[in-house]
């Protein structure tokens, strides 16, 4: 088991790198320097002495792969550099700021739809073409089709104006420090409803298809039939042979959909109001905060890969066949 | 504050800000409200902001979601009050020597700083060399380039000079104080942005800061402490809200208790009963034009009967029935009407597609090929207007024009850019045709950064590189004297000269359209909007909504 | 699939018109092809024409799907719309299956360190949040409309990659394939012309899955100011200026919302149609359908 995961490990090396090296393309392909930017933004009359000093400070007067190494050292030591919002603070600490929230609404986003997806995917499998199947299927496309901003704003109407059962935007009422400590969660919680609404129907066809799938390409398999020959009940069937080995696919892909999660985190956060990595890297991109969009792209690329990892790891824990001979997807 | 130099203004702030400056106010209710139940402190404000703000010191910052919020945090030597005069805030009383050469503070004495440091003359100084160092990112430095000198009389005394009269000294001097103690060595060492001052601001004004969640909300209090007395409104919300449709339900949920409108919200969707009652509505021209401007250097432009037709071809009416459904008024030149310095008395182009199209064609326009599109030299005239990325009303804006402009025979594309790389690539580097974008106008009628032949360099704002110079020479009287009748008559010439000229068509002035709670009373709707009595803004007792504030 | 085989065919199709859903999305889909071509005869109005008397009409029999905020037709909007919109999936989704075709059969030939570097860089662009990519992108270059038809399509070719390069690998040990390497043919003109056959099936369920992918990407940059720009029209833009009105104009959010759902939902019915009614090998390597900036 152990040489599996160091190898596995040994193989995220050159992605981290790569992931590094992608961040920086993305960003210096634009046309234009960021300092003329910068300083545009300060104030239209900034002299060209103060463009040369800003060109300094940041290195830009230097060729393009020393400007890389220089910012691959620091990024080494976890020095992000500094916004170059007026509020100059570390991208680290700005990211830090943004980081739990969208973390914590991606994992609750993940489990809930992980709860409704197996039983849906299951169901519909068994049942293939079934009335329950065709319904379960157009309803998990619908949330895949609608587009979230549209459903989002539908459903503020609805719960936040119409029927005023549940706060529109934000995370905290205005009078939030005011609470008891019980109010004080309930107030968030209620706050995070719409939203985990909105991202969860829209994640839903991903999960509930694939273990649909997944289930479907199990029960064809032999030793499934081999147990429903030893006159096994269908139940005991599905729920013990193929149930777990239908899931076993499923961790791989709860680590690969990390990104398209927290990309979808871009309009929820928007709409609603929430300070998050999504909301953060809008304001960065829209200002062309050179170094926040930097940190923004290698740290969140570098969480999806840690998670894809941890799913590897423990995808060869429960299933000794990957461990040997093949290494795994791809 | 200067002619507000960055458009970056109202493409943030889509918003119009709470700082008002109209003449005509029309508070659309009937007084009754404002006016009932006695003051009591108390209560929470709640404001949206559609932008994160970008730092709490204002004076480095641009947007502005970071001037509201500042505007209460910090103070400076002068304000303007509701009739739009010039009245003593940190300064007690000032006086401008005969031939406008020396201006002379007395500061208000026993002002403290939120931390209990007393404010004196050393943080005006300090204030003013700021602003002055290279090493300090501030988009405000002009306004105190002509300040020769600068002496400390006595801790409450200030003495200015200045080498030739300066109209715009006095205001330039509402800039907001900074506390020296705090900031001295972040300025010295050019580290301004990195001051703990920048997250946990320290200042003398109306309410002090409380927190401050990165894209989540800024909280201020009531200062009690305040020179003009204690703020009613105890507790002051900040929002951060990055859509304009949820900040618009949210308003309609009573979210938030303060916001601008858009024409079609306040026409056609707040008319209903339970919304008239839980605000009030208030409407009052903004300080702002929305322009067509031509690059002059662009031949077919440089002739002005082509800019001329353009004046007649296009409908100004129709793009304020259009676009603002009426809440806006013509623009004839950069002045607000009603304004000191605005004189109404200019050649005015009424929409006349006959006569636009008489115009073309002595400037040698004219339909050879039949192909619908007037040609000069074999070459079809068709050109690309420029605008802002997310700004809706300006996108509306082009798209009528466009179509006006085909009727005369002239072909039009629309690109909307994304802000920073339409002033960047485009506006900067002159690489543009046509442009809509607005100004926002200051108090003082100075427009030299604007329209004077000498400003068309790259990082200077005459982009469109209009000279004229008579023009010129009535920029520079204007702002040389600091007697308004003298200064009245050369803008008025100005307004005539850029009439007749047309370098930009001046389309609108919209209305700026807030709503405010009705719960909040007090407010006077005045020349300069609503807010400039923010502080005496209170919720009597028995309607006040978040008590435990 | 495979060449020449008319049974294979008649076996996919009986499979497939079981699945009514599939049937269903497919004569959308169809549909939805016929009115894009046909925009400019379908459409009562012009598209772009402003009417300052009309700011927000509701439906009426002279505007069908009533007026926009400038007075433009809605109905003329999104059918010419409906062009722009799947031209936009189209153009992508071949920009990224050309891309995935290319990468992945250099992989699958060629194996060794080719094959290990181009399926790192699979699994690189898969641990990138394409959304922030596409925007840090587009906040750069401009955005229009071929840049985001480019963009969409650079950063969507993987899935398309790794099944073009699965089929490669198992082909290349074929008997067929073996064989005419011994007879002195290019192994490597052997291959594509029995593989690409074979890939295509999968391929083209890729293919359908991503056509409407891109769409709604395209809509998600759209709310964010990033999409398409005007004068053109998309459903993503139209929903989007639509937005701020909805309470009073339902139809200038109901009718480009529902062209969207109606559309994505047929798209991918159609798409898993074909997918369960293929040779079930080719299932897994599938997946399931990825979707960014929801």
């Amino acid at each position: 088991m152990i040489p599996y995961a160091l190898r596995r490990v040994a193989l995220a090396i050159p992605l981290l790198v790569g992931i590094t090296f992608i961040s920086f393309l993305v960003i210096h392909l634009a046309p234009g320097e960021p300092v003329e930017l910068q300083t545009g933004d300060l104030g239209i009359k900034s002299s060209a002495q103060a463009i040369e000093s800003l060109r300094k400070l940041y290195g830009l007067d230097q060729p393009l792969y020393v400007q890389y190494w220089s910012w691959v050292t620091r990024l080494a030591r976890l020095d992000f550099g500094r916004s170059f919002a007026p509020d100059g603070k570390p991208v680290l600490q700005k990211i830090g700021e943004r980081l739990p929230i969208t973390l914590f609404l991606n994992i609750i986003e993940m489990l809930l739809i992980l709860a409704l997806a197996v039983p849906i995917g299951v169901l519909s499998a068994t049942r293939q073409y079934s009335v329950f199947d065709k319904i379960t299927t157009v309803f998990v496309f619908v949330g895949f089709a609608t587009p979230d901003f549209w459903l989002a704003l539908l459903l503020m109407i609805l719960f936040g104006v119409q029927l005023g059962w549940l706060p529109i935007s934000g995370l905290r009422s205005p009078t939030w420090e005011f609470l008891s400590f019980w109010r004080q969660h309930w107030d968030f919680l209620s706050h995070l409803v719409l939203p985990i609404v909105v991202a969860t129907f829209g994640g839903l066809a991903g999960f509930s298809r694939y273990m649909r799938q997944s289930m479907l390409e199990v029960v064809r398999q032999e030793y499934v039939q081999t147990a429903r020959a030893k006159g096994l009940s269908e139940q005991a069937v599905i729920g013990k042979h193929a149930l777990r080995n239908a899931l076993l696919p499923v961790v791989t892909i709860l680590g690969l959909s990390l990104p398209g999660l927290i990309g979808g985190s871009v309009i929820v956060e928007s709409v609603f109001a929430i300070p998050g990595m999504g909301q953060l890297m809008v304001q960065a991109v829209f200002s062309r905060d050179y170094p926040v969009i930097m940190g923004n792209l290698v740290i969140v690329s570098t969480l999806t890969l840690v998670a894809n990892l941890l799913a590897d790891i423990s995808y060869g824990l429960v299933d000794p066949r990957i461990r040997v001979g093949r290494r795994g997807r791809s | 504050m200067n002619l507000r130099v960055r458009d970056l203004f109202f493409l943030l702030a889509f918003l119009p800000g709470l700082s008002g400056c109209g003449v005509k106010v029309e508070g659309k209710d009937d007084g009754q409200s404002r006016k009932s139940g006695s003051p009591a402190y108390g209560d929470t404000f709640i404001e949206a902001s559609i932008g994160d703000i970008q730092g709490l010191i204002p004076n480095i910052t641009s947007d502005s979601a970071s001037h509201e919020v500042g505007g209460l945090i910090y103070d400076g030597l002068v304000k303007r009050d509701k009739d739009l005069n010039i009245v003593g805030s940190l300064a007690e009383s000032w006086q401008l020597s005969r031939d406008c050469l020396t201006l002379t503070f007395k500061l208000r004495k026993n002002v403290q700083w939120h931390d209990g440091r007393p404010f004196t003359a050393e943080d005006v100084r300090f204030t003013y060399e700021t602003m002055l160092d290279p090493k300090t990112p501030t988009a405000y430095r002009e306004d105190f380039l002509a300040v020769t000198r600068l002496a400390v009389l006595d801790p409450h005394t200030l003495r200015i000079g200045y080498a030739k009269p300066y109209a715009q000294a006095l205001e330039t001097w509402g800039m907001y104080m900074l506390p020296k103690h705090l900031l001295a060595s972040y300025v010295h060492e050019g580290r301004l942005r990195e001051a703990p001052q920048n997250r946990r601001p320290i200042g003398t004004g109306a309410y002090r800061f409380v927190e401050w969640k990165s894209g989540e909300r800024v909280v201020l209090v009531a200062n009690p402490e305040h020179f003009e007395g204690r703020p009613y409104l105890s507790r002051v919300v900040y929002r951060i809200i990055p859509s304009q449709a949820t900040i618009f339900l949210e308003l309609k949920a009573k979210g938030v208790d303060f916001a601008g409108l858009t024409a079609i919200q306040y026409t056609r969707q707040t008319t209903y009963r339970a919304f008239e009652k839980a605000y009030v509505k208030y409407q009052y021209p903004s300080n702002a034009y929305t322009y067509l401007g031509f690059n002059l250097k662009d031949p077919r432009f440089a002739d002005r009967r082509v800019r001329q037709a353009f004046a007649h071809a296009i409908n100004k009416q129709e793009l304020i029935d259009g676009v603002l459904l009426g809440l806006g008024r013509e623009a004839t030149g950069p002045y607000k009407p009603e304004t000191w310095a605005y004189n109404p008395d200019v050649p005015r182009f009424p929409y006349d597609p006959d006569r636009a199209r008489r115009l073309l064609a002595e400037a040698g326009w004219k339909d050879a090929d039949g192909d619908g599109i007037l040609d000069k030299g074999g070459q079809p005239f068709a050109f690309t207007i420029l605008t802002n990325q997310g700004n809706e009303e300006r996108k509306k804006v082009a798209e009528i024009i466009q179509q006006r402009l085909r009727e005369i025979g002239v072909a039009v594309e629309i690109r909307t850019l994304e802000w920073a790389s339409l002033i960047k690539e485009f506006i900067k580097k002159r690489r543009f045709e046509a442009i809509i974008l607005g100004w926002g106008i200051g108090l003082d009628p100075d427009q030299y950064e604007v329209w004077h032949s000498s400003k068309a360099g790259p990082d200077e704002l005459n982009h469109i590189s209009y000279a004229n110079p008579e023009a010129d020479r009535l920029l520079e009287l204007g702002r040389a004297s600091c007697v308004r009748e003298q200064r009245k008559k050369h803008y008025d010439r100005l307004q005539e000269v850029l009439a007749e000229d047309q370098p930009v068509i001046f389309l609108y002035f919209r209305d700026a359209l807030p709503v405010v709670s009705s719960r909040v009373r007090g407010i006077e709707p005045s020349p300069n909007g609503i807010s400039y009595n923010f502080i005496r803004w209170y919720v009597p007792k028995e309607r006040q909504r978040y008590t435990a504030g | 699939m495979a060449a020449g085989s008319h049974g294979q065919v008649r076996l996919f199709w009986r499979s497939f018109s079981r699945n009514q859903l599939a049937l269903a999305g497919g004569v959308v889909v169809g549909a939805l092809v016929l009115v894009a071509l046909g925009a400019p005869w379908l459409s009562p109005h012009d598209p772009h024409r402003p009417d300052v008397k009309k700011i927000l009409d509701p439906p009426s029999r002279a505007h069908l799907l009533g007026t926009d905020q400038i007075g433009r037709d809605v109905l003329s909007r999104i059918l010419y719309g409906s062009r722009v919109s799947l031209a936009v999936g189209f153009v992508s989704v071949g920009i990224a299956t050309a891309l995935g075709v290319i990468l992945g059969a250099a992989s699958g030939y060629n194996g060794g360190i080719v094959d290990a570097a181009i399926m790192r860089l699979v699994d690189l662009m898969l641990v990138f949040p394409r959304f922030f990519l596409l925007l840090a992108v587009l906040a750069f270059l401009q955005p229009s409309i071929w840049t985001i038809m480019a963009v969409i399509g650079l950063t969507g070719w993987m899935g398309v990659a790794r099944l073009v390069r699965a089929e490669f690998l198992s082909l290349k040990e074929r008997e067929f394939v073996i064989w005419s390497q011994s007879i002195g043919a290019s192994a490597f003109r052997i291959i594509w012309r029995h593989t690409l056959p074979n890939a295509m099936a999968p391929v083209l369920v890729a293919m359908t899955l991503g056509i409407p992918a891109a769409i709604l990407t395209e809509s998600g940059l759209s709310f964010l100011g990033l999409g398409v720009q005007p004068p053109y029209a998309t459903w993503g833009n139209i929903l989007n200026d639509g937005r701020d009105s909805i309470e009073i104009a339902w139809w200038l959010s109901v009718y480009p919302g529902l062209a969207i759902l109606i559309t994505v939902l047929s798209y991918n019915l159609l798409g898993e149609g074909i997918r369960d009614a293929l040779d079930p090998r080719l299932r897994q390597a599938l997946g399931r359908p990825a979707r960014d900036g929801r």
